[in-house]
């Protein structure tokens, strides 16, 4: 916003002192008083909104509260901001960021603990982006306003007071950490030995994977590559496909394992068309094992027990690897 | 010539075009459908008689007699109706998905308001002095994002004129079923005021439109331009339930034969020979241009 003035955001709640209900825009309207908008409960209206200042040659930027309530958007996303410029022949740019934060595990129950992200997969003409802690959430998220299109920027709510890690230290010193991908960067993580599979993840999942992925190291001796993607759609999974090529040469039997993770509901999930593109690779298809961890496909609980339960957890990746691992 | 004249013959071009265009389907030379303006042609002349030349529009499935009112070329319009590379947005949009300078439309119900009140607060932002005008009809009122981008324009204080065209029929279900209360209370409930016309006469539109777009390009914020009208042919092609009855009693309320009493038979006469050339060399040229092919 200091560097670009066609830079306005545009939300619920989102004036200081509050500041937002996640605190991402705090201080923002002290500083761009006239650029930052505090909206009526409108989502929709927002997102609209928004879409058309894009198109008039603003860089709007929307923050939806809960990303529960991108449903109230979809016909926003995908049947304008998202068509506009394919439809009009390319004669228009739509510059729009909408921010979501997605996720659970913080007891917020049935309507506000979703990952709907799978929902805006695959839309042509919109991508989909969620920060990690291996990248630059910030750098990422500058990637998404300088993008003449329209971006959904996932963020799950437990990524906002996780710290951002350091190659080579804590987690990551048994990885020999690989990126690449610009300004939206995929990274992988090597073991220091030979990996049998290949784990890919995403946003606040990859905490998960990895602590899977150490567990699996020091209690199983199973050696397993990460692949962390920073966009979701569309799909681009050039690394996740070198890392299988790798995994297949160092396994010990002949198939391909690939686990995804993600707290999405499994059905028809990233996962899904993550496997899917694999297999389609494979040149023989009896030859790449998949199995997903995913949230159950019911609605979130308020119960921790039971949103533990629906959600996927460390101990759900480690079983899936071992059975991958055996299978 | 006077613009009486022109006014008439802007009416008469979206009325042939439209009938040709009917015509083409009928004979099987066009796919996919369309929604004719026909009867409804002294909203868009008179509108955009007065409407500032870099306004921005936003327009709706029944948009050809916007865009041709707007200044839009037939010749374009019909051959992205005919799927032609050479069409508005190269065959990619048809009918309802059009975009050429400051004009846009598309074909959902209501989903369109909220990004023309976004364009409205662009051209706020960066002091234009343009405004954005959206087109919405009796059948818009029942989506909810419409009320959304009211409470927002006003709250915001935002130059966007939402101009309602009332035909009384949302695709076949009559007004008395589909909107309770009243329309121009819709607006008033959000402080917004409406300059309501029942009217076929586009001398009482045109006066009408210029009132509000005055209040609204002087940064009073939002207005309504509420016109009740009259479809004389179907919601698309074939689904009109009105009886034989009711289509000739509403053509009495002919926008082009009220307005041609303004003008002599000379004039009239000179208008139709003007745009016959028109519309058979935009149909004939379209028809010979090729098709898009899809980039891999």
């Amino acid at each position: 916003m200091e560097t670009d003035p066609r830079v306005y955001v545009l939300g619920e709640d989102i004036l200081d002192p509050y500041g937002g209900a996640f605190k991402v825009t705090r201080g923002l309207s002290t500083k761009f008083p006239d650029r930052v908008l505090t909206t009526p409960i409108s989502e929709a209206g927002i997102v609209g909104v928004s879409s058309g200042m894009a198109l008039r040659g603003l860089r709007p930027v929307a923050e939806i509260m809960f990303g529960d309530f991108v449903t109230l958007i979809a016909d926003q996303v995908v049947n304008h901001a998202a068509k506009f410029r394919w439809m009009y022949n390319d004669s228009v740019r739509v510059p729009l960021v909408v921010r979501a934060p997605m996720g659970g595990r913080r007891g917020y129950g049935p309507t506000h603990s979703q990952s709907l992200e799978k929902m805006f997969l695959g839309v042509p003409g919109l991508k989909v982006l969620a920060p990690n802690t291996l990248g630059d959430p910030g750098g990422l998220l500058e990637a998404a306003i300088a993008d003449d299109d329209p971006v959904l920027f996932v963020e799950h709510k437990l990524l906002y007071t996780r710290p951002l890690l350091a190659a080579g230290q804590g987690d990551l010193a048994d990885f020999a950490l690989e990126t690449g991908g610009g300004p939206v960067p995929y990274f992988v993580l090597r073991p220091a030995y030979p990996a049998s599979l290949t784990i890919a993840t995403y946003g606040y999942n990859f905490e998960l994977a990895r602590q899977a992925a150490l567990e699996l190291m020091m209690e199983h001796e199973i050696f397993a590559e990460l692949v962390v993607f920073s966009q979701l759609s569309p799909f681009d999974l050039e690394p996740l496909f070198a890392s299988l090529a790798r995994t297949l040469r160092h396994g010990s039997g002949q198939a391909r394992r690939l686990l995804t993770v993600e707290e999405g509901g499994l059905t028809l999930g990233w996962g899904a068309e993550v496997a899917a593109r694999a297999a389609e690779r494979s040149d023989d298809l009896s030859r790449c094992s998949v199995r997903r961890v995913a949230a159950r496909d019911l609605p979130i609980a308020n119960s921790p027990r039971l949103e533990d339960a629906i959600l996927p957890s460390v101990q759900d990746i480690v079983n899936a690897a071992l059975e991958l691992s055996n299978a | 010539m006077t613009e009486n004249y022109d006014l008439y013959k802007t009416m008469l071009l979206i009325r042939r075009f439209e009938e040709r265009l009917l015509a083409e389907f009928s004979t099987g030379s066009l796919v996919g459908t369309t929604h004719a303006y026909i009867g409804q042609e002294a909203g868009a002349a008179g509108i955009f008689s007065v409407a500032g030349a870099d306004d921005v529009v936003f327009s709706n499935h029944r948009c050809h007699g916007h865009f041709l009112a707007y200044g839009g070329d037939p010749y374009r319009l019909a051959a992205e109706l005919m799927g032609r590379a050479t069409g508005l947005v190269g065959g990619r949009g048809g009918s309802q998905h059009i975009q050429w300078r400051n004009f846009y439309s598309n074909g959902i119900q209501g989903g369109i308001v909220p990004v023309a009140t976004g364009m409205a607060l662009a051209e706020k932002t960066k002091q234009t002095g343009n405004l954005a005008l959206v087109f919405i009809g009796d059948g818009t009122l029942g989506e909810g994002v419409l009320y959304e981008s009211l409470n927002i324009a006003a709250l915001w204080t935002l130059p966007l004129l939402i101009v309602l065209e009332d035909n009384r029929y949302a695709q076949t279900t009559p007004t008395e079923k589909g909107v309770a209360g009243s329309m121009a209370g819709r607006f008033a409930a959000f402080g917004i005021p409406v300059w309501e016309r029942e009217t076929a006469d586009v001398l009482d539109v045109r006066a009408a439109a210029g009132e509000a777009l005055r209040h609204v390009r002087s940064g009073a914020g939002p207005g309504c331009l509420l016109l009740h009208t009259h479809r004389f042919s179907a919601h698309s092609k074939g689904d009109d339930p009105r009886s034989p009855e009711e289509l000739a009693r509403i053509r009495q309320f002919d926008p082009l034969t009220v307005h041609a009493a303004r003008l002599s038979s000379a004039e009239t006469g000179q208008a139709e020979a003007e745009i016959a050339a028109v519309i058979n060399d935009a149909f004939t040229r379209a028809a010979a241009d090729p098709f898009p092919e899809l980039e891999r």
